[in-house]
């Protein structure tokens, strides 16, 4: 069988802002060559998990291969590797770059050049991919097709005047897209007959086949029976199956050679021996090098995460062993609290990711969990010597037996217009931020370049830029490395017992004002008891805080009318269905939610 | 031969309390002809299921029952004794509101045979009941409390409440104090503290934080104080809101709590009969309608109350009485032991200090002040 020629081949990817149509122009590439029609179009094909689609988000790369005839007459084969669009992704982001030849850059006209343009325009900058920019949007009233190529040519030095404008939404332009993948996107290179050197970017879990392995072959060619050794991990496995992506299904083929993309099975049983970013090899045939850029995906947030009802904890072991099958990024190892039992400590990526799992968990797996405050992983410097990585904050040693401590910081760029300038730089002075620079864009904007711990932005920090610049920020951010910080562990008391699921560790300066929110808002989250409730905030047992829940000493329904029975009914279910959510800590019961209280102490005020 | 107590609800009132969520609202003399036509039709109607039960009790609810005329009251007594079996000394009872009645009007209703009459007072203070929205002067209910026993009046009720906006301890204590001065005194206080609910205009302002209402401090000090005056003065607390001198009780108001047998008529009323619930129509098209194309409630849609429920009702409505819930016809009813059901709650409670366990499960002094988180754990 003849192989495909490597110049009839386009492998590329799509990078956009969130919300600037990266995923709809996907969909029209994919409806314009004829895979399927728009009546077989479910909306946007590529985000295919349930999640994906209500939150307008892609969580896990997609990868499809269309076939495209050009206006030369030639027939080409285009694989689109659909990118994950959130920066808790970064990795597996530049991992599916790196397994392109081009990128399209979507930029939304009326909206212009976003933060997360400009951090995955310089991602695909730094892949040697050849970037050509696609105007979308331009049935919009408030379109300004000409502005945003000015700003495409000045800010990032990107060729625009000949950018398509389109409208993906409306099916307006796509040809003009389509043509410009063959003329501006490179065909791949590489040695079919070369030793195998293959990229990972990304996997997935089949309980038939096993692992589904997504890869770009660089060099050489892989076919049933290869025996196959990933470089990093080790692993070895015989191919059983190589093929690529149509929409929606896997396409069984007899080879894949260097330049093209897609998958291959090999009997394997868990995704964590197939590793994004790593290089397969031909066992027999190896390759001299891996191929650069690999690294191990460590967990960036931590939580405990434990069942509402202590009986479901093997049901919740089985739901997390079950999507890690899937989800090489989640860690997850048993832990016991003393105030909710038995549970996991959970380690995510990023705020989203955990909100996708707690979400998934709840959903598909019907369980209702009580989860505790996301933190970060702190470096403790023991005075003996040792390091220890701390993820849960009930594992902090003595204050005597720590030298000092580190935190994670990060590199953020915040793009706004210029009239909040002034309130976002308040917002990131008042969360530790380190003042590194800004940027004029053009006339009305500007980059404001921000060093920032990690803590300080995982809860709320989005939605109070967002709120301070009504909806006008933008954000992207990636992890520097760690530095020395005064930190502190903050317990919580209440009914004077210490509750290990609500400690936190804070920055020295601001544990004075979180432990008196915290304790304010506790007071409102606990009911009253037939006996007064103290709670205390305490640095190192010193108690630097406290509020009291006042006893309950009347709750009487006055007046029943005309013996209308089902309203005093109505009204005693929901006290006791509020009961029902509670946890008993001593003799206190303390509802679920306030186990993530911390994660709303209000912004100000 | 079976009985029961009938319930009739008289939905108009002059003006909206700005504390009431009741279902009430003004109307003007043609609209209110109309309504009692349709009650005696609702009478007849249900007479024809209910006519051969004997009836205990009466009791004119509302709104403001007072704002009827003497002979649209007498129309309905009259259209009850035609069609129902009245008990040799049935309890008749009719809220009034002092702003609404006249001596002459007084004696009417005494004459057409009510014989028990609840004044709504809530407050002796003038300017608190204007900030209520109430109608009526402290003056005005002095007088009408003077026609009331002239016209025959012996078992009369009067209304009070506590926890009202601008209310001090001392104004309050004023109130029982002048309450418990009138001659003769009346026979039952019903005490209520003020519950501010939604989609009133005091729930509302509520909302706006323009409501100032007294610290819990001074609310709770309000009711030791109803407690304490009261039971000095003579009367016994029976109900959780409800103070009487001996032999007084409103007997149909316990009917509620002990899940006797009524029957509801007129708008919105609801009704109890057999363990089923039912409720009237609240809107008044679609209530006349019905009676008049002849549908009998028992026709609409209702709740069946399962075992189970019954045991909660029996549990959480029984225990509003002082007097508390008998072990004994919880057997008789449910043919099982009240501890059977309830004893690890009961139990829980007891050593809480709450509820007292003896032949009758009641609630204790601390257990009444905080009956409502009782109350909720005996749902099943």
């Amino acid at each position: 069988m003849a192989r495909i020629d490597q110049s009839k081949i386009r492998n590329f990817c799509i990078v956009a802002h969130i919300d600037h149509g990266k995923s709809t122009l996907a969909d029209r590439l994919i409806e314009k060559t004829g895979l399927l029609t728009s009546r077989e179009m479910q909306d946007q094909v590529l985000d295919n998990m349930d999640l994906e689609r209500e939150r307008g988000i892609t969580i896990k790369a997609q990868t499809v291969r269309i076939v495209y005839k050009a206006q030369d007459g030639e027939e080409y084969i285009f694989n689109l590797i659909d990118t994950p669009g959130h920066v808790d992704f970064n990795y597996e982001v530049s991992r599916a770059l790196a397994a392109c030849d081009g990128a399209i850059l979507v930029v939304d006209a009326a909206q212009g050049i976003e933060a997360q343009t400009l951090a995955n325009v310089y991602l695909a900058l730094d892949h040697d991919l050849d970037v050509f920019p696609v105007i979308n949007k331009i049935d919009l009233p408030s379109a300004e097709p000409e502005r945003v190529k000015d700003e495409i040519e000045d800010v990032i030095g990107l060729e625009a005047h000949d950018a398509p404008l389109i409208s993906a939404k409306n099916g307006i332009g796509i040809e003009d897209v389509l043509e410009q993948v063959v003329q501006k996107i490179p065909a791949p290179k590489g040695d079919p007959e070369g030793p195998l050197q293959a990229l990972i970017f990304d996997s997935l879990y089949d309980s038939y086949k096993g692992v589904i392995v997504f890869c770009r072959i660089m060099e050489g060619t892989i076919k049933k029976g290869t025996t196959v050794r990933m470089m990093a991990t080790g692993a070895k496995a015989d191919v059983v199956e190589v093929g690529y992506f149509g929409p929606g299904q896997f396409i069984p083929c007899e080879e894949l050679s260097a330049g093209m993309v897609g998958y291959f099975t090999a009997s394997i049983k868990n995704v964590k021996d197939t590793a994004v970013g790593d290089t397969v090899t031909d066992l027999n045939n190896p390759c001299a090098t891996p191929l650069p850029g690999y690294k191990k995906v460590n967990s960036m947030v931590y939580c405990g995460m434990y069942p509402a009802d202590g009986a479901k904890y093997p049901d919740l072991r089985d739901a997390l062993e079950k999507l890690q099958l899937n989800d090489a990024a989640l860690h997850y190892e048993p832990e016991t609290s003393i105030a909710l039992g038995f549970g996991f400590r959970c380690g995510f990526l990023g705020l989203l990711h955990l909100e996708i799992i707690q979400e998934r968990l709840e959903r598909e797996y019907n369980l209702d969990l009580v989860t505790t405050a996301p933190g970060v992983v702190y470096k403790v410097y023991k005075t003996n010597g040792e390091v220890i990585e701390l993820t849960n904050p009930s594992n902090l040693p003595d204050p005597s037996e720590i030298e000092y401590m580190e935190e994670p910081i990060v590199s953020a760029e915040i793009m706004v217009t210029t009239e909040f300038i002034g309130s976002i730089m308040e917002l990131c002075q008042e969360r530790r931020g380190r003042y590194l620079g800004m940027e004029y864009m053009e006339g009305t904007r500007a980059l404001l370049k921000y060093e920032l711990p990690l803590n300080e932005i995982i809860y709320d920090f989005f939605d109070a830029l967002k709120s301070r610049s009504r909806g006008y920020a933008s954000f992207d951010y990636e992890l520097k490395g760690y530095e020395e910080s005064k930190l502190v562990k903050l317990d919580i008391l209440i009914n004077r017992e210490e509750v290990d699921a609500l400690s936190f560790i804070v920055h020295a300066d601001s544990a004075y004002e979180r432990g008196r929110r915290m304790c304010e808002k506790l007071k409102d989250e606990i009911p009253r008891h037939l006996f007064e409730i103290p709670i205390q905030a305490a640095v190192g047992g010193k108690i630097i805080a406290r509020e009291t829940v006042k006893a309950m000493r009347k709750d009487v329904l006055a007046k029943c009318y005309g013996g209308d029975i089902t309203r005093k009914k109505k009204l005693l279910e929901k006290q006791k269905e509020g009961k029902k959510r509670m946890r008993q800590i001593g003799n206190v019961e303390i509802p679920q939610k306030a186990f993530m209280s911390v994660l709303k102490l209000d912004d100000k005020k | 031969m079976k009985e029961l107590s009938i319930y009739i609800h008289i939905p108009f009132c002059v003006k909206k309390c700005s504390y009431c969520d009741f279902l009430s609202f003004p109307a003007d003399d043609k609209a209110r002809a109309f309504y009692v036509e349709t009650l005696l039709k609702e009478i007849r109607l249900e007479a024809q299921q209910y006519g051969s039960y004997q009836v205990q009790t009466v009791f004119f609810g509302g709104g403001t029952p007072s704002l009827l005329t003497v002979e649209q009251m007498k129309s309905i007594m009259d259209c009850l004794r035609e069609n129902f079996v009245l008990a040799p000394e049935p309890e008749i009872s009719m809220e009034a509101n002092p702003g609404t009645v006249t001596a002459e009007k007084l004696a009417g209703f005494y004459k057409a045979g009510i014989n028990r009459l609840s004044i709504g007072l809530q407050s002796a203070n003038d300017a608190e009941m204007k900030e209520l929205g109430r109608i009526h002067t402290y003056d005005m209910f002095l007088e009408a409390y003077k026609s009331a026993v002239e016209a025959g009046f012996f078992n009369i009720n009067v209304d009070v409440m506590s926890a009202l906006p601008g209310q001090s301890v001392e104004s309050y204590q004023g109130t029982l104090e002048k309450v418990l001065s009138l001659t003769p005194p009346p026979k039952h206080i019903s005490a209520y503290s003020l519950i501010v609910e939604e989609g009133t205009p005091f729930g509302a302002r509520m909302e706006q934080g323009l409501l100032i209402l007294p610290t819990e401090e001074e609310e709770r000090e309000m009711y030791e104080l109803t407690e304490r005056m009261l039971k000095k003065a003579g009367y016994h607390r029976y109900e959780i809101s409800n103070y009487a001198m001996e032999g007084f009780e409103c007997r149909h108001n316990k009917t509620y709590w002990v899940r006797q047998n009524y029957l509801g008529l007129g708008l919105g009323a609801a009704s109890l009969l057999e363990n089923v619930r039912m409720t009237n129509e609240s809107d008044m098209t679609q209530y006349a309608a019905r009676i008049e194309a002849g549908v009998k409630k028992a026709a609409k849609e209702k709740e069946v109350l399962t075992m189970q429920e019954q045991m909660e009702e029996t549990m959480f409505l029984g225990l509003r009485l002082m007097e508390g819930v008998s072990k004994e016809e919880f057997i008789k009813n449910f043919g099982c032991p009240m501890e059977s059901v309830y004893g690890e709650v009961i139990e829980k409670h007891v050593k809480n200090g709450l509820l007292e366990n003896g032949q009758r499960v009641k609630l204790t002094a601390k257990g009444i002040d905080v009956s409502n988180f009782v109350m909720a754990d005996f749902l099943l």
